[in-house]
C-alpha cells in the first residue's frame, strides 16, 4: 500500500501469537503460518518476539538459490520460492541472516511471508499487522510511527554483511543500524 | 435424581470437546461459487468485545476479516478473535435438545423438552415452593438475553434465586465502585489511557486477558509515560514495566494502603480535591497509619524502596490511572482491595479529569451489560436495588405485575450451589454457565449437581455441567441472534445476527418464552424479535444509573456504539461517567471507604505451606467451553501446567516437565511443571480452563467474599511434590 511501511517492534510483543494465527487463515497458504514467532526463553523471561520477512534490498535467500526460484518483486517484497522450480533444498533457509525461510515438507518447497500480497496489492493492510493486540508488528505510515518511544531503522550489520531492508525494526532512539557482530564495535573494524 | 448418565470416555466421544482447525467448506473459499458478505459484529469472547467482521455464506461463519473502523481496537484481535469463527459449524454442536435416559443422552423434539421441563420445574415448585427452583444464567450471554432471563426467573418462575457467571468475575470491583460511586461502570473510557503520565496496573494479566488493552498501555509509554506493575507474576506486560512489585497473592491490600500511607506521610494527597469531592478520608488516614513501608515489605514481599517509589510515582504525577482486574478482586476481600485502589485514586486526586481514573478492566464478553438489567441476585434493569420500593415499583409497572409479586433478593452463584449441596434448591434453570469448571471446589460443585431433583441446560455444546442435566436445550451461538453489548468501557454495542442456529437449535430468547408459555406466563413474554426485548428493556432502565432509554440498534451503528447513561433519544451517551470528580450520589461526592487488610480464607501453614493462584492463558477463554474446541487455540497452550519458580523446584527436586501433584485441603491434582523465573517462589500458578482431572478449581476453596460474593480463587494454600510413579499428568 503506497505509503505505509513494516515496522516490527518485539519490545511490544506479548506472545499472544495472535499474527501466527492470523496468518494461517490466509486463503493462499492455508493453515500455514509464515509468522516467525519465538519464546526467547521462557523459563528465563515471559520475553517473546514475532517477525515477518524483513524483505532484503539485496535477499540473501534469493542470492543462494541454485534454482532461481526467489524472485523479488518491482515494490521490494520478496516471495516464497516458485513451486515449479524450488527442489527444497534449504540453500535459503541455511543463508538467510535473520532465519526466516522455513520449508514445508509436505508441499517440498520453501515458503515464508509474503507480506500479505493478496492484501496489500487490493489496498489493505498485511493481516498480522492488522490484528496484533500491542502493534509489535504495524503497518502504517511513517509519520505514526514516529510518534513511538522507538524509532525505526532499516540497517543490520551481521559481521561483514550489512543489509537494509523494506521492513523496519523498531530500536531505542539513537540507533542507526541493529548491530550483531561484535567485531562492528572493534578497533580493528573502526579503523579499516 | 441428576447423575452423569455416561461413563467419561463415552460423553467425550460423543460430544468433544473435538478440535476444529478449518473452516466450514475447507480453505480455498474463493472458488466456492455463492456470495460472500461479511456482517460487522464483536467477537464473543472478552469484555473487550471488539469490532471484527464475519465472512458469511450461505448460512454459515467461514472465516472473519479485521474491521479497522471500529474505534475500540482498530482491527486489531488476539487469537481468540482470529480462530472464533471456528465455533460455527463445530462438529460438537447440539443440533437438538435431548434428555437424559439410563442410556444416555436421546434426541427429543422440542414440544417434549419443553413440556417435560416446563411440568418437573412445576411440580416441584409446588412440592416445596418458590424458591426451590433457581437459575444461572452468564456474563456471554446478550444484555437482552440476559434481562429476559431475569425477568424469567421472577415473573415467569417468581424465585429469588437467579445469579448469573459474571458472580466470578468482578462483582468485587462492582460493590467497591457502588460504594465509592454509587455507580458500576469504569469512570472512564479506553481512551484515557494513553493520556495519563504514571499507570499503575494491580493484579491485572492485561497482556493475556485483555490484549488489546495492552495497545492503549504502550502507546501511554509512547507518550512518556510511566508503567508500575504489581503482579505475584511477572505476566507479559511486566516487560515494559518502569517498576515491577511482585506483591504476595493475597496482600493486595496491604500494597495499596502502604501506598495511601507513603501519599499521606509525604503529604502528597490533594488536599482540594479530597475536600471538594470527597468524603471519609479522615479515617482512611487514620488506618493506613500502620501501613508502613518496612511493616508492608514484610506483608507483601515488595521492597519498601519500591513502596515508596510507586507512591511517588502515581501521587506526584499530575495524571494517573490505576487499573485492576481479577487480581485484585478474587478475594475474599475483594471488595476491600478494589476500595483501597479507589483512596488512593481519590487521595492523589486522579479522578474527573483528562488522564486521569480507576478503570476495572471487565473480563466477561457482556460482563459489563450482563451485570446491568437484573441477572444479579439483588438487582433489577438498569443497575436498581432489588430492594429499593421506588425501584420496584417502576420495574413492575413496566413488567405488567404488582411490586408485591415481584421476589426479594436471593441468593448469589456459589450459595445457589451450596444451597443445592444442602438440599434447599432441588432444581436449576442454566444458561451461558459451566459451575463444574469455574466455581471453586469442583469435587464439591460435582456433588451438589448429583443431588439436583431435575437440572436443565441450555447450551450450544454439552459442557461439562450438561452432562448432569435432565435436560439440554440446544440453544444458540452468540452470532446466531441480534442484541446488545456492553463492553467493557461502558460503551453499549451491537451484536448483529449473522446466522440462524443450526439443525433443530433455537435462539436462546425464543426458548426462554416457550418455556414461560408452558410456565402459563406467556403474556409477560410476547417478544418475536430481541429488538422488543431491547424496546422494553430501554423502558426498564430508564432512569436508572444504567439508563438505555436513549440507546436504539441504529444509533448504536452511527456512533459506533453508545456508553451509557443515555437517558434520551437526543443524548449523546456518557464516555466520561464522573467528569469533574462528581459522583452518581444525590451530593456529588465520592466516598473513601475503610479497607483493613485480613487474612485469606485458606491461609498458609505447615502442612500447607505454598500460595497456589489461578489465573487464564492468553488462548482459552473462562471454563474453556467454547476455545477448547477451537484447534489452533489448542495449539497454543494444549495443557494446564503448573508454573514454579527454579527455587521451588529445586527444593522439592522438580525439573521443567515434571509431573506435579498439587494439593489443597480439597483435593489433589497432577500437572506437567512449568519451571518459570517469573513467578514469585512462595507461589504457584495453573490456569483454570480444564475440566476432569485438569481442573484447577478442584483445588480452590468455597470462601467468599462477604459482600460481593466472589469465591476467592487467587489465593489457596497448597503443598506440591513431585508426582508419584505413572499416575502422573497425561
Amino acid at each position: 500500500m503506497y505509503g505505509y511501511e513494516f515496522y516490527v517492534d518485539p519490545s511490544r510483543c506479548i506472545g499472544c501469537q495472535s499474527c501466527v494465527k492470523a496468518c494461517e487463515e490466509c486463503d493462499t497458504h492455508r493453515g500455514q503460518s509464515m509468522i516467525n514467532f519465538d519464546f526467547i526463553d521462557r523459563s528465563e523471561t515471559i520475553g517473546t518476539a514475532a517477525y515477518v520477512c524483513w524483505h532484503c534490498d539485496e535477499p540473501t535467500c534469493a542470492q543462494v538459490c541454485p534454482a532461481d526460484a526467489i524472485k523479488k518483486g518491482e515494490d521490494g517484497v520478496v516471495m516464497s520460492a516458485l513451486k515449479p522450480r524450488c527442489i527444497a533444498c534449504s540453500n535459503c533457509v541455511l543463508a538467510c541472516p535473520f532465519g526466516i525461510p522455513k520449508i514445508v515438507p509436505e508441499y517440498e518447497q520453501m515458503m515464508k511471508c509474503d507480506m500479505c500480497y493478496d492484501r496489500t496489492s487490493v489496498g489493505k493492510r498485511p493481516m498480522c499487522a492488522t490484528v496484533c493486540p500491542s502493534q509489535a508488528l504495524s503497518y502504517v505510515r511513517p509519520e505514526e510511527i514516529a510518534n513511538r518511544r522507538e524509532k525505526p531503522t532499516n540497517v543490520f550489520n551481521f559481521g561483514e554483511q550489512k543489509i537494509t531492508t523494506q521492513v523496519y525494526m523498531m530500536t531505542p532512539p539513537g540507533t542507526e543500524a541493529v548491530v550483531a557482530d561484535i567485531t562492528e564495535f572493534m578497533w580493528e573494524k573502526v579503523n579499516a | 435424581m441428576a447423575k452423569a448418565p455416561q461413563p467419561l470416555a463415552e460423553i467425550r466421544e460423543h460430544y468433544g470437546p473435538h478440535l476444529n482447525y478449518t473452516p466450514a467448506e475447507g480453505w480455498a473459499r474463493e472458488s466456492k461459487g455463492s456470495p460472500e458478505t461479511l456482517v460487522k459484529t464483536h467477537c464473543c469472547f472478552c469484555g473487550q468485545q471488539c469490532g471484527i467482521q464475519l465472512r458469511v455464506r450461505e448460512n454459515r461463519v467461514v472465516g472473519f476479516e479485521p474491521w479497522e473502523d471500529f474505534p475500540f481496537n482498530r482491527g486489531m484481535l488476539c487469537p481468540k478473535g482470529v480462530k472464533r469463527y471456528l465455533q460455527s459449524n463445530h462438529p460438537d454442536r447440539l443440533l437438538d435438545p435431548m434428555l437424559r435416559t439410563d442410556n444416555g443422552f436421546v434426541k427429543a423434539t422440542w414440544d417434549d423438552a419443553l413440556s417435560f421441563t416446563g411440568c418437573r420445574l412445576r411440580e416441584i415448585q409446588e412440592r416445596y415452593g418458590k424458591d426451590a427452583v433457581a437459575v444461572d444464567g452468564g456474563a456471554s450471554l446478550t444484555t437482552e438475553k440476559a434481562y429476559l432471563l431475569g425477568k424469567f426467573a421472577r415473573v415467569g418462575l417468581g424465585t429469588r434465586h437467579i445469579d448469573y457467571n459474571g458472580r466470578l468475575c468482578m462483582v468485587s470491583a462492582g460493590v467497591a465502585y457502588k460504594l465509592a460511586f454509587d455507580v458500576d461502570r469504569s469512570p472512564i473510557p479506553w481512551s484515557e489511557i494513553p493520556k495519563a503520565q504514571v499507570l499503575l496496573v494491580v493484579g491485572a494479566n492485561v497482556g493475556e486477558c485483555a490484549p488489546i488493552t495492552t495497545s492503549y498501555i504502550w502507546q501511554c509509554r509512547d507518550n512518556g509515560g510511566k508503567l508500575i506493575v504489581a503482579d505475584p507474576r511477572m505476566t507479559p506486560i511486566s516487560r515494559n514495566a518502569d517498576l515491577f512489585l511482585p506483591v504476595r497473592p493475597g496482600t493486595d491490600l496491604a500494597l495499596l494502603n502502604g501506598l495511601i500511607h507513603v501519599v499521606v506521610r509525604d503529604n502528597l494527597q490533594d488536599d482540594r480535591f479530597i475536600a471538594e469531592h470527597t468524603t471519609g478520608f479522615e479515617a482512611v488516614k487514620a488506618s493506613v497509619e500502620r501501613y508502613d513501608p518496612r511493616t508492608v515489605a514484610e506483608m507483601t514481599g515488595v521492597p519498601p524502596e519500591a513502596i515508596e517509589k510507586a507512591a511517588h510515582l502515581f501521587a506526584k504525577a499530575d495524571r494517573a490511572i490505576a487499573m485492576h482486574a481479577r487480581g485484585l478482586e478474587h478475594h475474599s476481600k475483594g471488595v476491600e482491595n478494589c476500595s483501597a485502589l479507589i483512596n488512593l485514586t481519590l487521595a492523589t486526586g486522579h479522578m474527573g479529569r483528562e488522564g486521569c481514573g480507576c478503570t476495572m478492566i471487565t473480563g466477561q464478553g457482556n460482563g459489563q451489560g450482563g451485570r446491568e438489567h437484573g441477572q444479579k441476585c439483588d438487582q433489577l434493569p438498569g443497575q436498581r436495588s432489588l430492594l429499593d420500593p421506588k425501584a420496584r415499583e417502576h420495574v413492575a409497572r413496566v413488567w405488567g405485575i404488582s411490586p408485591d409479586e415481584l421476589p426479594q433478593a436471593g441468593y448469589s452463584a456459589q450459595e445457589i450451589m451450596n444451597a443445592i449441596h444442602a438440599g434447599e434448591i432441588k432444581a436449576l434453570f442454566s444458561i451461558c454457565f459451566n459451575p463444574a469448571v469455574s466455581l471453586p471446589n469442583g469435587d464439591f460443585t460435582r456433588e451438589a449437581l448429583e443431588k439436583l431433583e431435575f437440572f436443565c441446560v441450555t447450551d450450544f455444546f454439552l459442557s461439562e455441567t450438561a452432562r448432569y442435566a435432565d435436560v439440554v436445550l440446544a440453544g444458540s451461538l452468540q452470532e446466531e441472534e441480534e442484541g446488545v453489548t456492553c463492553s467493557a468501557e461502558g460503551r453499549v454495542i451491537h451484536i448483529r445476527n449473522a446466522v440462524g442456529p443450526p439443525g433443530n437449535a433455537r435462539r436462546d430468547s425464543d426458548i426462554i418464552c416457550d418455556l414461560a408459555r408452558r410456565l402459563d406466563k406467556g403474556k409477560y413474554f410476547p417478544y418475536r424479535e430481541p429488538r422488543e426485548i431491547f424496546e422494553e428493556l430501554r423502558e426498564a432502565s430508564r432512569g436508572g444509573h444504567a439508563d438505555y432509554y436513549g440507546i436504539t440498534y441504529e444509533k448504536i451503528d452511527e456512533q459506533k456504539g453508545v456508553f451509557w447513561p443515555c437517558p434520551t433519544l437526543d443524548h449523546p451517551g456518557t464516555p466520561n461517567l464522573m467528569e469533574g470528580g462528581v459522583s452518581f450520589f444525590p451530593d456529588g461526592k465520592c466516598r473513601f471507604q475503610l479497607a483493613e487488610w485480613r487474612e485469606s480464607g485458606d491461609p498458609v501453614d505447615t502442612d500447607f505451606p505454598v500460595y497456589l493462584t489461578t489465573g487464564r492463558v492468553v488462548s482459552q477463554y473462562l471454563s474453556g467451553t467454547q476455545t477448547r474446541r477451537i484447534g489452533g487455540l489448542v495449539d497454543i497452550y494444549p495443557e494446564p501446567r503448573v508454573e514454579i519458580h527454579p527455587r521451588m523446584a529445586e527444593q522439592y527436586g522438580i525439573q521443567d516437565k515434571d509431573p506435579v501433584t498439587v494439593t489443597t485441603r480439597r483435593s489433589e491434582i497432577t500437572l506437567n511443571a512449568s519451571i518459570v523465573r517469573t513467578i514469585r517462589p512462595d507461589t504457584v500458578f495453573i490456569p483454570y480452563h480444564w475440566a476432569d482431572e485438569k481442573s484447577a478449581n478442584r483445588l480452590t476453596h468455597r470462601t467468599i467474599d462477604p459482600r460481593s460474593k466472589i469465591p476467592e480463587f487467587k489465593v489457596s494454600a497448597c503443598r506440591i511434590r513431585k508426582a508419584d510413579g505413572a499416575g502422573g499428568a497425561q
